[in-house]
């Protein structure tokens, strides 16, 4: 592979060197993420973070663990730098991001440090394409400060249902409400997890039994009800429809997290995570 | 003033259907010339169409059963249209099953290429659509401004990558940049770059191969390995190296370079985007001939058919 023979000479400058033999592996995940312009790489031995956010209300984090990579040789702790992801994209889809099988766009990511570009070398087919993408000072991500500890309530769907719930929701509505609960709060029906919405046409309620097929794991210790603007939760759907699992969390504050399982080409396995502030004004829908 | 054609052969009128709709595609107007042997496309270098110039040569031979025409004198046999090719592309692109289509230059309220296809019926009787495409005539005066393109005094020939993988690079680097810079050398090698605030993308394309327009005593030939009308093209095509100064700057040029030397051209890349769209068939040879810092001059060579689009270099 003509990435491979790159000299050795010149590997020894970077403090980060990566590759992959699809590309695809990479730029599905940050479609999945890609809302804003920028995003903050996080890079750790362990892997690759990539965080997205917007409004200061919505987050986003990709994670490439270190062994999806080919190879992946890290010389510092942490290695923390910033790009423009749309950027990023264009570079990574340059050969056209083939989906047909066989043809696959090899890549090798390489970062300097501090001030540097980051160096994407892409070969398919015999063709090289060299991406200098320039760094930007890293804007410190926020911390939601999602505990696991903190959890009041999960559920797991498989994406499937959630994907069929997101596209038969009505976006007039300006928030999306999510109500879990352990018991059966509703006359008619046994809703445990219920999705509204409250549109210009009038509400429409989306709901999950807990004996769904769909639910895979239903763990709720108190009801709740929390809305969400359906703006900051949209760019969602580009991790759900990637996904084949997804997680459901809120916790004590109502802060909801969404993670996404996804299976890549190669049958890997990486996750995609959403954090999203609540609404602030929550009143109790009599 | 008269023009009258037929075509019956289906997989005719599907090619004509689509030589005309990458016409459509590089331009929303262009000079129809007529010929008794010969079909032009021209779009002749205007600062309102961004400088790009386009010659498109068609035999009317290979796509006609019937072609009949008479110029505007017999000095002057040819007829030159302007036509909008997306409005033909249109009309044929409904016709595509047709048993025959005529295409006619006729007198309505205007001046008209009036395309009647007879349709396949159940019954006997035939259903006939017709199509008036409006057109202007090019008086005599403003031929001149219709001619083949010379030849450029390039300064390295080049044979293209797969169009399609050039199409994929070109469409991504127009999502980041408005120029391109286009470069090659004559060791088979072609740069696609682009440099922004952002970012610097390169694509290197390599072992792409230089036509050797070697000359001859007669007129500059493409050596092409098996015997296809495109050698012809390319002898048609290039008259005007064959005996000018240029010709012998060419060869001179060529076998004095570096080999590694680039030559480049910084261009608009909607306009390479624009030509890379249009392509709906590989072409049996694909190359470009660059003029260092002043033109790309592309050409795409058909069984049948031969395009030629320059691109202008941007400061």
């Amino acid at each position: 592979m003509p990435l491979s023979t790159q000299s050795q000479g010149e590997d020894e400058q970077y403090i980060l060197v990566t590759s992959l033999d699809n590309a695809r592996n990479l730029s599905n995940l940050l479609k999945a993420i890609s809302f804003k312009d920028h995003a903050v790489f996080t890079t750790t031995p362990n892997g690759l973070k990539v965080t997205v956010e917007d409004c200061k209300c919505v987050q986003a984090n990709a994670f490439i663990q270190a062994d999806i990579f080919q190879e992946f040789t890290i010389k510092e702790d942490l290695i923390t730098f910033q790009v423009n992801l749309t950027v990023l994209l264009d570079c990574l889809n340059i050969f056209g991001g083939s989906t047909s099988a066989g043809i696959s766009t090899a890549l090798r990511m390489c970062y300097k440090g501090y001030g540097y570009p980051l160096t994407l070398f892409l070969e398919e087919g015999g063709v090289v394409t060299v991406c200098k993408i320039n760094t930007e000072e890293p804007e410190e991500p926020i911390d939601f400060d999602f505990c696991s500890s903190n959890v009041t309530n999960k559920v797991i769907l498989q994406s499937e249902s959630l994907k069929e719930a997101f596209s038969e929701l009505d976006l007039t509505s300006e928030m999306l409400q999510i109500t879990m609960s352990p018991s059966q709060p509703f006359i008619y029906h046994r809703c445990l997890f219920l999705l509204s919405t409250f549109g210009s046409s009038g509400s429409a309620h989306y709901d999950y039994s807990k004996d769904s097929d769909m639910m895979e794991l239903f763990r709720c210790k108190e009801t709740q009800t929390n809305r969400y603007k359906m703006s900051l939760l949209k760019p969602s759907t580009k991790a759900l429809t990637l996904s084949c699992k997804v997680s459901v969390r809120t916790d004590s504050r109502g802060f909801l997290s969404l993670q996404y399982l996804v299976r890549n080409d190669d049958g890997q396995i990486c996750f995609v995570e959403y954090f999203c502030c609540p609404d602030e004004e929550v009143e109790e829908d009599s | 003033m008269k023009f009258r054609g037929k075509i019956i052969d289906v997989a005719c009128l599907n090619h004509f259907s689509r030589v005309i709709t990458t016409i459509s595609k590089l331009t929303k107007t262009c000079v129809m010339r007529l010929t008794p042997d010969n079909l032009f496309f021209v779009l002749s270098g205007k600062v309102t169409n961004g400088g790009v110039s386009m010659w498109c040569e068609l035999h009317q031979a290979n796509f006609f059963d019937e072609f009949q025409m008479e110029g505007v004198s017999s000095e002057f046999n040819e007829i030159c249209l302007e036509v909008t090719p997306e409005n033909l592309s249109r009309a044929l692109k409904t016709v595509q099953n047709a048993k025959s289509v005529k295409v006619k230059l006729t007198k309505k309220h205007c001046p008209c290429l009036t395309v009647a296809a007879e349709l396949p019926s159940l019954s006997s009787n035939s259903r006939v659509v017709t199509h008036d495409v409006p057109v202007e005539v090019v008086p005599r005066s403003l031929w001149h401004e219709f001619k083949e393109p010379s030849m450029p005094d390039f300064d390295v020939s080049i044979y293209l990558p797969p169009l399609k993988t050039m199409k994929n690079v070109v469409d991504r680097m127009k999502n980041l940049s408005n120029f391109l810079v286009m470069e090659a050398n004559l060791s088979g090698e072609m740069n696609l770059k682009i440099e922004t605030d952002l970012v610097s993308v390169t694509t290197h394309f390599k072992d792409l191969g230089n036509p050797s327009w070697g000359k001859t005593s007669g007129p500059i030939r493409l050596p092409v390995p098996q015997i296809n009308p495109n050698v012809v093209e390319v002898t048609r095509m290039t008259p005007h190296v064959s005996t000018g100064d240029a010709a012998s700057q060419d060869g001179g040029a060529s076998q004095s370079r570096d080999p590694e030397a680039m030559a480049e051209v910084r261009v608009d890349i909607r306009k390479l985007q624009q030509f890379l769209v249009g392509q709906q068939v590989n072409p049996s040879k694909a190359m470009c001939n660059i003029v260092h810092q002043s033109v790309v001059h592309l050409i795409l060579l058909h069984d049948d058919v031969s395009l030629q689009y320059f691109i202008p270099a941007v400061a």
